[in-house]
């Protein structure tokens, strides 16, 4: 309590989009847990202006986006916009579940950090977002 | 069986030959088990069956309690229903897809449906942002269903379609097709799956709450009851409670504890169970472990027969007869070395056949990277009719049955999913176990429990965590025109001008009574559809009236 | 992480002015622990004080975040900002939290005149801490009329809240086995109304007799009674009367003098906790890492000396160096 840090990385899991296959993003969040991370899960049926107004309101340092709909390519960039529109800039956006190699260089551009397809080690993530966080 | 003697020369061997190995070297594992948990001994022998009641437990095919089958000449008569889910973009693709696979020996279609339509909403719906097309086949108005089955004699073949809490709608719009065809509705054959429980227990496609979705699922039963003998009224899915990470017996005894909730909800509007039982119907996943899941399917058929005859006091036969349909597990298939997929898939397949399946649908290789690609259904679709038509285990039935190992297995499945039941029940039935939370949460535990031995490689997945590649080969998967949203929207714009707008209201105003009242809404939806009212007009009356549903996500 | 060099300054002058970012970020400087977090506090202390706060608590299960959703839309009908503050608790082995609260509160997530904000415990034991009341605070000076602070039900810790909120609401259900809940210490002392949730439930008129049993026998009541209301959060039932006690109790609060009485008592507890604290902290960084103090606790540890007599000469010898 005293002199020690009370710092966390604070993440937002979040399912844009009408997807409803949450098994990974439930885990993910349980790992992040377990790493001494605060996760904010949002649920289901997230539009775009609802993950940008959780992230803001929430002060989260890290945004995980978690869809397996295909619908990455439409949702994804969206959401970058808005963040940017809110001036948001210091935040790290990552994103998981069934998005094709070919996609990933075009969602980078737009400022995802990082992709992490089916079979990626929850440690893999845990150590990316704890080595990466701004 | 002199058991003695065999219990004797069980014991030396133990304390003898094996003893003698195991100080040599020691067996790979500590405890060996199945997915579920159950602990898997070294060997099986007649000791473990000796209690066995054949006549009981086992009895004939197409006979009480059906472990060993429900038909008596199962696949000597005729092979379990080839049918792949597939659709994507539009109807005009997907007619194209359903049928190159007819051409190719599937015997029954099966329609994968895009998000907004299996959520209620129509192509240029906000939330559609993106979605268009892209999990399944867009369908906003009976135009699409027109497109999707042009050339395909609906009185031939059957359609499975999977779609749940707009099933009413799409079944509506099948019917309106098949007229247009000349095909009556009694004549049709098929599924819808109409199942909610599980979309709010694991696969997230509901709209609306609990009590007025099941008005929708009775309302179908009692229609379909009148009107189409042929017709599945539900496909009752452990599926996708499997694929949301539930262990084997969690996938049973979730799946029959919902089965157990519509039966009840049915009975409860005045419904005979013997009228409505026989047209239920069943959909499960095939996962890894081979000999756990061709038990599993047999305690399931089991279970189900003492559940409807002992508990409903169902008495017509095939009330009792637990038809269903299995589908290769996706969760297992990697994204690594995808090639090693139809492997996986090739033993989950005739795990299924073994475990005496009506119908089978086997996942292409491509399945962790994107929908398939041409030539990877047809791999999946060969995969099976080799199993068929090459392998013999078609020949005889239930050809694993007797064995001391599987009989076991069968019992200890059946034992702990009526233990779960009993938990349930104690709760209040399926419904209140997923509004507290509980089947969520055991179903994450488990999941989570698998991904922690995944990751702590307790639990090999080929090509993933051991024997991977450094350079994966690159591959060539579907891809969805990008243009579909827009173009689907256009179509959607150009119905909604050309149609007759009055008689448009006057159906959905005639719906929004009849789901104010206690009207059956089957035919009041047959009535919008075929002015071209579209899905998401429909839905949204019912939204009006019934709300929708919000989630008690529990993590 | 964090920017080190957002000045306090700035962060105070955006929440003022009703920058949702400043707000966020400033409540993170404060969950962190910053420097600058107290010299942000206290520039904005004479700004609050104008909101009404609520306190919502109770056991798992008794649906208090669906209750605090129906609230916040009775409140917003009445066309009154929202603040929400969900506390849920961290893990005291991994440090870690799943905030589980923002997600039942889908249906305000795009209204703009309210704020959701959730906080882990931190490894404060108790449902509450400082950052809690600190984060209200801020939440009141950026100008929402009434923040609710929903934490986790864990029987001692409930009774931080009153630290808090003006009016604390204890949430239950209609079930077997509750009668026990209810007499833990503290519960019954700490609630302003009493609300029995899933009205449609079997038992909840029977647990509404239950609760008034309780306050019946009651000895320390003052001049308020706490009503026992019945809600069903799920429809919406019983909610406009909850919200129209919440406004009476705050009218009792201001006419009967407690407000002012309590105010006192907090403003005191406040400043006595935070001297505390900061005292504490001054000590420790002096003594944590020498040598003496590590030897000091070695030989307290091996009954060489006794801590009572340790802490007086610490103590004493760190007000002398103070003096000097």
């Amino acid at each position: 309590m005293y002199l020690s840090s009370s710092k966390k990385i604070r993440v937002l899991v979040a399912k844009p989009g009408l997807d409803g296959h949450d098994r990974g993003a439930k885990i993910v969040a349980r790992a992040l847990r377990d790493a001494g991370m605060e996760v904010i899960y949002t649920g289901l049926r997230q539009t775009p202006e609802m993950v940008v107004r959780a992230a803001v309101d929430e002060a989260v340092h890290v945004i995980g986006l978690s869809i397996l709909s295909g619908a990455h390519n439409a949702l994804f960039p969206r959401i970058m916009e808005l963040l940017k529109e809110e001036g948001v800039d210091d935040v790290l956006v990552v994103g998981g579940g069934i998005i094709p190699e070919d996609d990933i260089p075009a969602l980078k551009a737009c400022g995802v950090a990082e992709i992490f397809g089916p079979g990626t080690p929850l440690q893999v993530i845990v150590d990316y977002i704890t080595a990466n966080v701004k | 069986m002199n058991r003695k003697k065999v219990s004797d020369g069980f014991e030396k061997w133990e304390t003898g030959m094996v003893a003698k190995t195991l100080n040599r070297f020691p067996e790979r594992e500590e405890k060996f088990e199945t997915i579920s948990g159950i602990p898997v001994k070294r060997l099986y022998s007649p000791l473990d069956t000796e209690d066995m009641d054949y006549e009981k437990n086992l009895g004939f095919p197409g006979q009480y309690p059906y472990t060993r089958g429900v038909q008596p000449t199962m696949y000597r008569g005729r092979y379990w229903t080839m049918r792949q889910y597939s659709g994507f973009a539009t109807a005009k693709e997907s007619n194209e897809r359903f049928r190159f696979l007819l051409e190719q020996g599937q015997t029954g279609l099966s329609v994968a449906f895009d998000l907004p339509t299996q959520i209620g909403y129509d192509s240029d719906h906000p939330l559609a942002l993106g979605e268009v097309g892209k999990v399944g086949v867009a369908v906003d108005t009976l135009a699409d269903m027109e497109v999707l089955f042009d050339s395909i004699p609906l009185d031939k073949v059957s359609t499975s379609m999977t779609i749940n809490s707009p099933a009413a709608v799409l079944l509506a719009m099948y019917i309106a097709v098949a007229e247009k065809q000349g095909v009556s509705m009694d004549k049709l054959r098929g599924t819808i799956q109409n199942d909610i429980l599980k979309e709010y227990a694991a696969r997230g496609t509901f709209i609306y709450p609990p009590e007025p979705s099941m008005r929708l699922i009775t309302d179908t039963f009692r229609f379909c009851t009148d009107s189409m003998p042929l017709w599945n009224t539900i496909s009752i899915s452990g599926y996708h409670i499997r694929e949301a990470g539930s262990t084997a017996v969690q996938e049973v005894a979730f799946t029959l504890a919902d089965g157990i909730a519509y039966v009840d909800a049915a009975i409860k509007t005045g419904l005979d169970v013997d009228k409505f039982a026989s047209r239920l119907s069943f959909f499960f996943g095939s996962h890894s472990d081979f000999l756990e899941e061709i038990a599993k399917f047999r305690a399931a058929r089991r279970l189900w027969a003492r559940i409807m005859s002992e508990r409903f006091g169902a008495k017509d036969a095939k009330s009792h007869r637990m038809r269903f349909h299995t589908q290769t597990a996706g969760c297992t298939l990697t994204a690594q070395q995808p090639d090693n997929n139809v492997v996986r898939v090739t033993l989950q397949a005739l795990q299924a056949v073994l475990g005496g399946t009506q119908s089978l649908h086997t996942n292409s290789r491509d399945e962790a990277l994107s929908l398939p690609t041409q030539e990877s259904v047809q791999i999946a679709l060969r995969t099976q009719q080799i199993i068929a038509y090459e392998s013999g285990v078609s020949d005889t039935i239930d050809p694993l049955a007797g064995s001391y190992y599987i009989e076991s297995l069968t019992d200890e499945i059946e034992k702990q999913v009526l233990e779960y039941i009993e938990k349930i029940d104690s709760m209040g039935g399926a419904p209140a176990a997923i509004e507290n939370g509980y089947i969520q949460r055991e179903i994450h535990a488990s999941a989570y429990d698998f991904q922690k031995k995944v990751d702590s490689q307790s639990r090999i997945v080929v090509g993933q965590n051991k024997f991977t590649v450094s350079e994966e080969q690159t591959f060539d998967y579907l891809r969805v025109d990008p243009n579909i949203g827009s173009e689907q929207v256009s179509r959607l714009q150009k119905i909604k001008k050309n149609r007759d707008q009055a008689k448009v209201n006057e159906t959905l105003e005639a719906l929004r009574k009849g789901a104010e009242g206690a009207a059956n809404l089957l035919p009041l939806i047959l009535d919008s559809v075929k002015v071209y009212a579209s899905l998401g007009e429909i839905c949204d009356v019912l939204r009006d009236v019934f709300g929708e549903y919000k989630a008690p996500d529990i993590l | 992480m964090g920017d080190l060099t957002l000045s306090a300054e700035k962060l105070v002058k955006g929440v003022l002015q009703g920058n949702r970012r400043d707000l966020a970020r400033l409540i993170s400087l404060i969950e962190d622990e910053d420097p600058s977090a107290d010299e942000a506090l206290s520039s904005l202390y004479k700004h609050t004080g104008k909101s009404l706060i609520v306190g919502v608590t109770g056991p798992p299960g008794s649906g208090k975040s669906t209750l605090v959703t129906r609230i916040t839309a009775e409140y917003r009908r009445r066309e009154k900002t929202v603040g929400i503050i969900c506390v849920d608790p961290s893990s005291p082995f991994t440090g870690g939290a799943l905030l589980g609260d923002r997600i039942r509160m889908q249906e305000h997530s795009l209204d703009k005149d309210v704020y959701v904000r959730s906080m882990g415990t931190r490894g404060h034991l108790g449902g509450l801490s400082r950052h809690t009341s600190d984060a209200v605070r801020v939440v009141d000076a950026f100008g929402k009329d009434i923040i609710i602070v929903e934490t986790v039900g864990a029987g001692q810790s409930e009774v931080e809240i009153i630290e808090v909120a003006h009016t604390v609401i204890v949430a239950d259900v209609p079930g077997a086995g509750d009668d026990i809940q209810a007499i833990k210490a503290g519960i019954m002392e700490i609630a302003d109304i009493f609300v029995v949730n899933k009205s449609d439930l079997a038992g909840a008129d029977k647990k509404v007799t239950e609760i008034n049993a309780m306050l019946d026998i009651d000895q320390n009541m003052g001049a308020w009674r706490p009503p026992v209301l019945l809600t069903n959060a799920r429809t919406g039932e019983g909610i406009e009367e909850l919200v129209d006690k919440i406004g009476e109790h705050h009218t009792y609060l201001t006419e009967s003098g407690d407000f002012a009485e309590r105010g006192l008592k907090r403003s005191k507890d406040e400043l006595e906790q935070l001297m505390e604290y900061k005292l504490t902290l001054e000590l420790l960084k002096k003594l944590r890492g020498t040598s003496e103090y590590e030897e000091a606790i070695q030989k307290i540890s091996e009954r060489k000396d006794d801590p009572y007599s340790v802490a007086e000469r610490l103590i004493a010898r760190f007000l002398t160096d103070q003096r000097e």
